[in-house]
């Protein structure tokens, strides 16, 4: 019967934390990788062109979450726009940066990577990586590191997302949320109504078919 | 707008060559030699060549950068996309610091600035592709493209257009994806593309033998020009990119006559693992 529950509703109910889960292992692992103070997911919410703070570890956790900026602003909008990964130093000497910085997140870094996050043909996001070791001199195999991490964060994200569009399609209003309440009053019923339940459920198919 | 692949500046196509007509095909052919950096670009200051920017606009008068001679927005509204001079500068500092890359190896090259970043993620690919179809169209001699779309309902478009361009002798130098996803237009063999190698002398260029991408240039901890007249430095093929565009301005100052498949093979025979002093 879980087994139904799950087909119908793409393991959605409470799949939003494991994904949340998931992408907050990933950051935390981002930031361990680099030796970094803190590093940071965003999701490009394409209704409002924003960026939007999914996941951070470190620096910031407590008060960033939720948090959003416009789609082509500071260098998480540069790699988004232009798909290339950065890396940038010296952030904090610059006046303009820290300012910027400061209203967005209060919190000013001295250095900053960034990758876009791509699945297939459509651009999620950014990750972040904020303060990396100053006295380690930055190499392009780290570059090539983040390209290849930004690939895994990336999978992480595309899940978040179908999983959330799977549950707006299934919850409350949604269009089929229907379903959503058929497969939980099937698990909840008894063994005879359930199999009537799953008969009629074949009949739908076959009309359907 | 529309610049079409088989677009030609001839009436009627040349498709084939009579006999006893080679007189009418004569090209430059006073080669060296050898190929040297000396005879390809020594003394060049890029005076001369027009060099485009397609990305997120440029700051005026930045030191770094120095005057620039146009810029341009490519902007959409609804579906209706725009190119129209513009005074606003640069919305996020990619494109100043390219062009200031640029100007460090050719001062004196021409630059135009085509804004098609910053109006947000959403539509940007179109916007991209009016931008180059305009660059191509105004016949730059160099267009500078340190970014790229993974967005595949447009690779056949952006294909055409390079294409176009490498037929209309308008040199795109794209950034290659250092990161395991399609993107485009690096990945066309009528542009240059440019990865980054770790070397901090400005000249340094290697030729690939494993290509898509073509050249590595310097793109690690390059001193870039950012926002408010200032510096900071930055890693990236973003910033390998501009190296290439300010060599071929080079090149293309003190050989006009260069199309871009000679100018690529002048690259490619001064290249620093070919035979290139650097």
């Amino acid at each position: 019967m879980s087994d139904l529950r799950a087909a119908v509703a793409a393991g959605v109910f409470g799949a939003d934390d494991a994904f949340r889960a998931l992408l907050q292992a990933t950051v935390e692992t981002a930031r361990g990788i680099f030796h970094a103070k803190a590093a940071s997911v965003f999701l490009l919410d394409e209704a409002t062109d924003e960026l939007v703070f999914e996941a951070v570890a470190g620096e910031g956790s407590e008060t960033l979450l939720g948090k959003r900026f416009p789609s082509s602003t500071g260098v998480a909008g540069w790699v988004l726009v232009t798909r290339q990964p950065l890396v940038v130093d010296d952030l904090s000497k610059n006046t303009r940066f820290s300012r910027d910085a400061a209203a967005s997140t209060g919190y000013v870094p001295r250095s900053l990577m960034a990758v876009p996050l791509l699945a297939e043909d459509t651009a999620l996001g950014v990750l972040e990586v904020l303060d990396r070791p100053a006295d380690v001199p930055f190499t392009l195999a780290e570059m090539d590191l983040l390209g290849l991490f930004g690939n895994q964060a990336a999978i992480a994200l595309d899940l978040l997302r179908r999983a959330r569009r799977a549950q707006a399609a299934l919850a409350g209003d949604g269009e089929l949320a229907a379903l959503a309440r058929f497969a939980a009053r099937l698990e909840a019923a008894e063994d005879e109504q359930r199999e009537a339940g799953l008969a009629l459920l074949g009949a739908l198919e076959r009309l359907l078919a | 707008m529309a610049v079409l692949a088989h677009e030609s500046e001839e009436d009627l196509p040349a498709w084939s060559l009579p006999a006893g007509a080679g007189e009418s095909v004569l090209l430059p052919s006073a080669w060296p030699e050898r190929v040297t950096r000396e005879w390809a670009w020594g003394g060049a200051t890029g005076a001369g060549v027009r060099v485009c920017i397609l990305d997120s606009g440029v700051e005026l008068d930045h030191p770094l950068v120095g005057a620039v001679q146009r810029s341009v927005a490519v902007t959409k509204e609804d579906d209706e996309i725009t190119v129209a001079d513009d005074d606003a500068g640069d919305l996020c500092g990619h494109g100043t610091a390219c062009a200031g890359i640029i100007r460090l190896l050719a001062p004196e090259c021409d630059l135009t600035s085509v804004r098609v970043l910053g109006a947000g993620y959403t539509g940007s690919a179109k916007v991209l592709i009016a931008g180059l179809e305009w660059a191509i169209e105004q016949g730059f001699d160099i267009v500078n493209l340190s970014l790229s779309t993974t967005k595949k309902q447009y690779v056949d478009r952006l294909h055409e257009l390079a294409d176009a361009a490498y037929f209309k002798r308008s040199m795109l130098i794209a950034s290659a994806h250092n990161m395991p996803v399609e993107s485009f237009p690096w990945r066309f063999a009528s542009v240059v593309s440019v990865g980054s190698h770790e070397s901090d002398d400005p000249f340094v260029l290697f030729a690939n033998p494993h290509p898509p991408v073509e050249f590595f240039a310097r793109g690690l901890n390059v001193e870039i020009a950012w926002l408010g007249g200032a510096t900071i430095t930055a890693t990236g093929n973003s910033f390998a990119t501009p190296h290439v565009a300010g060599l071929c301005a080079l090149i293309l100052s003190k050989h006009p006559e260069l199309t871009p498949f000679q100018l690529k093979s002048v690259l490619h025979l001064t290249a620093t693992n070919v035979g290139g002093e650097s």
